[in-house]
C-alpha cells in the first residue's frame, strides 16, 4: 500500500530533510477553537490540553501518530490561526511553524486543515493561504454531526473539486470518519507531485494578502457546494440572556464562586480528613511492623508523615479541578472574561487578560503561557507579571492546613456558606485585589501602553463531557502525586537527616535546629517560629513544600510527635502568626517553575528578578501587618 | 487608507446589494441598538486590528448583528456569520455600518 521503505534510511533526529513525495510530518491546521488539539489527541493518543475557548493551544506541540497506527510520522499540532499573518504571539507561532522556520521542530510536508463545519463560510477563508502553500492538504470538516444534527449540509464532493485537495467530514470529539486521515497519508506517501490541481492550474486562489478577496472566494465556494449552514443553537442564546443579564449575570457568577468554596470544604474536608486517617494508619501500622529504631524514625516519622501530610489534600485539589474543568469545558470561562473587562479596563488591562488569570487559579505555569494570545506586548507582560497572585492550587494545602487548624467551623449564612470558606475566599480575593493593584501600578509607570483592543470570540456552549473532565482529573491527580513523590519526598528525606545530625542532640541543637534559629529573628514579628522559616525556605522549590517540611519537623519534635499536624500547629503557632503565614504565602513568588517560565517567556531575567523582590517585600510586610494587626486587636 | 480603499471601490462591484438593503441609513457600528442588523461599509483601525477583525469576517457587506451588552453596558456581543464576538465600543466606533430596517430579508 505505502512505499515509505523505498527512500534510503536517514538519520534519526527530529528535523529530517524533506524528500520530494514523502510523508514524515503532518501539520494541523486551523482557525482557533474548531478542535485541532481534540483531533491531536485522538490522532497521538497524547494528552494535549483541550478547552471550550480560543487559545489553548499557544505552542506547537509534537506527537507520533500512534492512534491511527502510524508511529513513522510527526504530528504537529499548532495554535489556532485566522489567516498567515503573526498577529499575536501563538498566531507567530503556528506560522513559523508552517513555514519550517521555527528552530527544532520539523517543517511540515502535509497538512490537515481542520475547519469547524458549523461556521464553514468564515472559516474556508482560511484554506485559501493555507492552499496556497502548495503542500499535500486534507481538508477535515469538524463537528459534522452537529452540523447534520441541526439542519446543515455540504457537498463535500463538490467542495473537493473547488478546492482541489480532499475533504474529509469529521467529528474529533467521537473519533468519527478518521479512516480518512489513514487514507490520505498512506497514499500521498506514494512519490507524486503535491497538490496536482494546484499545480496544474485547474483551481485558482484568491489574491494572496486580502481579506477580501478570501472572503469573496469562499463565499463562492461555499454557494457552489450548497453549503447550508445549520441553524444556530438557540441554547447559547439563552443561556448567555441569563448568564450575560445586567443583574443576574453578575450575581451568578458570585454565587457560583461561593459555591466552590463552600463545596470545597463541606465535601472537601471530610475527604481529605478521612484520606488522611487511612495514611496515618497505613503509617503506624507498617511503623508497628518495623518496631522502633532510626530506620522506623525515617520512614514513617520522617518521609511518611512530610509526604502524606501533602497528599491529603489530593480529594479538595481535585474537586477544584473538577470546576476549573467545568467552566473551561463548557464555554463560560469566555464569558467570565466578558462581565470582568470593564473592571480590567478600569486598571488598565485588556479584557482578555482574564482568561489567563482565571486560569492562573490552576497553575501560574500554564497561565502565563496562555498570556500569547494577548496581542499587545505590554499588556502581556503586566499579565505575565501579576498572575501568580493569583491563588493557585499549589497554595491549598497550607491554606487548608491553617484554616482547619485555626479557624472554628461557625456558619454565617446557615448552613450555606462558613467561617472557613469564609475565610478561604477571603484569601483568594486578596490574591485577586493583589493582582489587579500591581497590574494598574504596572500600566500607570513602566508598562504605560495605549488602549489594546478587546477581541474576543464566544464559543458556544457545550456540555463537558465525563470523559474529558475524568481526563483532566487523572492528569492533574497525577502531577500531583509525582510531585509528593519527587521534589517533597527528597526534601522530607534531606530534612530527617539535617534535623538527626549531629547524633544525639535535640531537634533543636541540630543542623537544621541551627538554621532554623539563625534566621528566626527576622521571621519573629511576623508571628513565625524557627519550623515555620525552614518551611519558608522550602517552599521556595514550590508552595506545598511547606507542608511536608511542618510535617517532618513536627514529626522529628519529641514534644508533638504523637499529635497531628493540626494539633502540633495549634500547639506552637498564635492565631496572628497562622494568618500571617496564609498571608505571606497568598503575596509570595514561592515557586521555582513561575520563575523559570517568565524568564523564558520575557526572555530576560530582568523581569523574573523584579517580580520576585517585589513579591517577597509584599509578603513579608502584609504577614508582619497581619500578625501585628490581630495581636492588639483580637483577644 | 485601506478603508477608503475599500469603501471606494465597494460601490462599484457590489452596486446591487445596495438595492437589496431595502431603505438605510450610515451609522456606526457602536450606535446600532441591540437585535439590529448593520451591513459593514469599511473599517477604519490600526492595520494590523484592521486585518485581524477582516480575516474573523469584518468585511464590506458583511451582515452583522447586534447580539447583546456586556453587564457593564461594554463591551457588545456581535453575531456575523453565525459566530459571537465581542468588541469594545472603542473598536466599534470605527467600523462603519449600513443599518438595516428589515433584519431578516437576506
Amino acid at each position: 500500500m505505502s512505499d515509505c521503505c523505498s527512500t534510503t534510511a536517514t538519520i534519526e533526529v527530529p528535523v529530517e530533510p524533506r524528500v520530494a513525495g514523502r510523508i514524515r510530518t503532518v501539520a494541523l491546521v486551523g482557525p482557533p477553537n474548531s478542535g485541532k488539539s481534540t483531533l491531536f489527541n485522538r490522532l497521538t493518543g497524547l494528552r494535549q490540553k483541550v478547552a471550550n475557548y480560543p487559545g489553548v493551544t499557544v505552542e506547537q506541540r509534537v506527537g507520533r501518530l500512534n492512534g491511527i497506527g502510524r508511529s513513522d510520522l510527526t504530528l504537529i499540532d499548532l495554535p489556532g490561526i485566522y489567516g498567515l499573518d503573526s498577529y499575536s504571539e501563538d498566531a507567530r507561532v503556528a506560522v513559523e511553524v508552517l513555514h519550517g522556520e521555527m528552530p527544532g521542530t520539523p517543517a511540515p510536508d502535509a497538512i490537515l486543515l481542520v475547519l469547524d463545519s458549523l461556521q464553514l463560510r468564515r472559516q474556508l477563508m482560511l484554506a485559501a493561504p493555507v492552499l496556497a502553500l502548495g503542500l499535500p492538504t486534507l481538508v477535515l470538516l469538524n463537528m459534522s454531526d452537529l452540523m447534520e444534527a441541526r439542519g446543515g449540509r455540504v457537498d463535500t464532493l463538490a467542495l473537493a473539486q473547488e478546492l482541489g485537495v480532499p475533504v474529509a467530514k469529521i467529528s474529533a470529539t467521537r473519533g468519527a470518519g478518521l479512516d480518512s486521515i489513514t487514507h490520505f497519508l498512506n497514499r500521498k506517501a506514494e512519490p507524486e507531485t503535491p497538490n496536482v490541481a494546484l499545480a496544474a492550474g485547474r483551481i485558482e486562489l484568491p489574491v494572496m494578502g486580502n481579506p477580501r478577496s478570501y472572503r469573496q472566494w469562499a463565499t463562492g465556494i461555499s454557494t457552489r457546494t450548497k453549503y447550508k449552514a445549520p441553524i444556530s443553537n438557540e441554547w447559547t442564546k439563552r443561556i448567555d440572556g441569563v448568564l450575560l443579564h445586567r443583574i443576574w449575570g453578575p450575581l451568578i457568577f458570585l454565587a457560583v464562586v461561593f459555591a466552590v468554596f463552600q463545596v470545597v470544604f463541606s465535601i472537601g474536608q471530610p475527604l481529605s480528613d478521612g484520606f488522611g486517617d487511612v495514611l496515618n494508619g497505613v503509617g503506624a501500622r507498617i511503623g508497628a511492623l518495623m518496631g522502633p529504631g532510626w530506620v522506623e524514625s525515617l520512614l514513617i516519622d520522617g518521609i511518611w508523615r512530610g509526604v502524606a501530610s501533602v497528599l491529603v489534600f489530593l480529594p479538595q485539589i481535585l474537586l477544584l479541578f473538577l470546576f476549573i474543568g467545568v467552566l473551561e469545558d463548557s464555554g463560560y470561562l469566555a464569558r467570565a472574561a466578558l462581565i470582568a473587562d470593564r473592571v480590567m479596563r478600569s486598571i488598565g488591562l485588556n479584557g482578555k487578560a482574564f482568561i489567563p488569570l482565571l486560569s492562573a487559579y490552576a497553575c501560574a505555569v500554564p497561565a502565563i503561557m496562555a498570556t500569547r494570545t494577548i496581542e499587545n506586548k505590554r499588556d502581556r507582560f503586566a499579565t505575565i507579571l501579576v498572575a501568580p497572585f493569583m491563588t493557585c492550587s499549589a497554595r491549598l494545602p497550607i491554606y487548608m492546613l491553617m484554616i482547619a487548624a485555626f479557624i472554628p467551623n461557625r456558619p454565617i449564612l446557615g448552613d450555606l456558606f462558613g467561617l472557613r470558606a469564609a475565610v478561604m475566599l477571603s484569601l483568594y480575593v486578596l490574591g485577586f485585589v493583589a493582582a489587579l493593584g500591581t497590574a494598574w501600578l504596572l500600566k500607570s509607570s513602566i508598562l504605560k501602553a495605549s488602549s489594546a483592543p478587546f477581541i474576543l470570540e464566544l464559543p458556544q456552549y457545550r456540555l463537558p463531557t465525563v470523559r474529558s473532565l475524568s481526563l483532566r482529573l487523572v492528569d492533574r491527580g497525577k502531577v500531583f502525586l509525582r510531585q509528593a513523590g519527587t521534589v517533597i519526598l527528597a526534601v522530607t528525606i534531606v530534612l530527617w537527616v539535617m534535623s538527626h545530625v549531629p547524633f544525639h542532640t535535640d531537634l533543636a541543637g541540630s543542623v537544621i535546629g541551627r538554621i532554623g534559629q539563625f534566621i528566626e529573628p527576622a521571621i519573629k514579628p511576623l508571628g513565625f517560629n524557627w519550623k515555620i522559616g525552614i518551611g519558608l525556605l522550602t517552599s521556595v522549590m514550590a508552595r506545598e513544600v511547606i507542608v511536608g517540611t511542618l510535617g517532618t519537623l513536627y514529626g522529628a519534635d519529641p514534644a508533638t510527635q504523637s499529635l497531628g499536624l493540626q494539633a502540633a500547629l495549634r500547639h506552637d503557632l498564635t492565631l496572628g502568626g497562622a494568618m500571617a503565614l496564609v498571608v505571606f504565602f497568598a503575596f509570595a513568588m514561592q515557586c521555582t517553575s513561575t520563575i523559570a517560565i517568565v524568564r523564558r517567556e520575557t526572555n530576560s531575567w530582568r523581569w523574573p528578578a523584579l517580580q520576585f523582590a517585589y513579591m517577597s517585600v509584599l509578603a513579608y510586610v502584609a504577614a508582619l501587618a497581619t500578625n501585628q494587626v490581630i495581636l492588639h486587636f483580637v483577644r | 487608507m485601506v478603508a477608503i480603499a475599500l469603501l471606494s471601490d465597494f460601490g462599484v462591484e457590489d452596486g446591487e446589494e445596495l438595492d437589496l438593503s431595502g431603505a438605510w441609513k450610515l451609522s456606526l457600528l457602536s450606535e446600532l441598538a441591540i437585535g439590529t442588523v448593520g451591513v459593514v461599509e469599511s473599517l477604519d483601525l490600526p492595520g494590523e486590528i484592521q486585518h485581524h477583525l477582516m480575516h474573523m469576517g469584518f468585511l464590506p457587506e458583511a451582515r452583522v448583528m447586534v447580539v447583546r451588552r456586556a453587564p457593564a453596558g461594554d463591551p457588545t456581543v456581535y453575531s456575523i456569520d453565525g459566530f459571537e464576538v465581542a468588541l469594545r465600543r472603542d473598536t466599534a466606533r470605527a467600523i462603519r455600518v449600513r443599518e438595516c430596517e428589515t433584519p431578516d430579508t437576506r
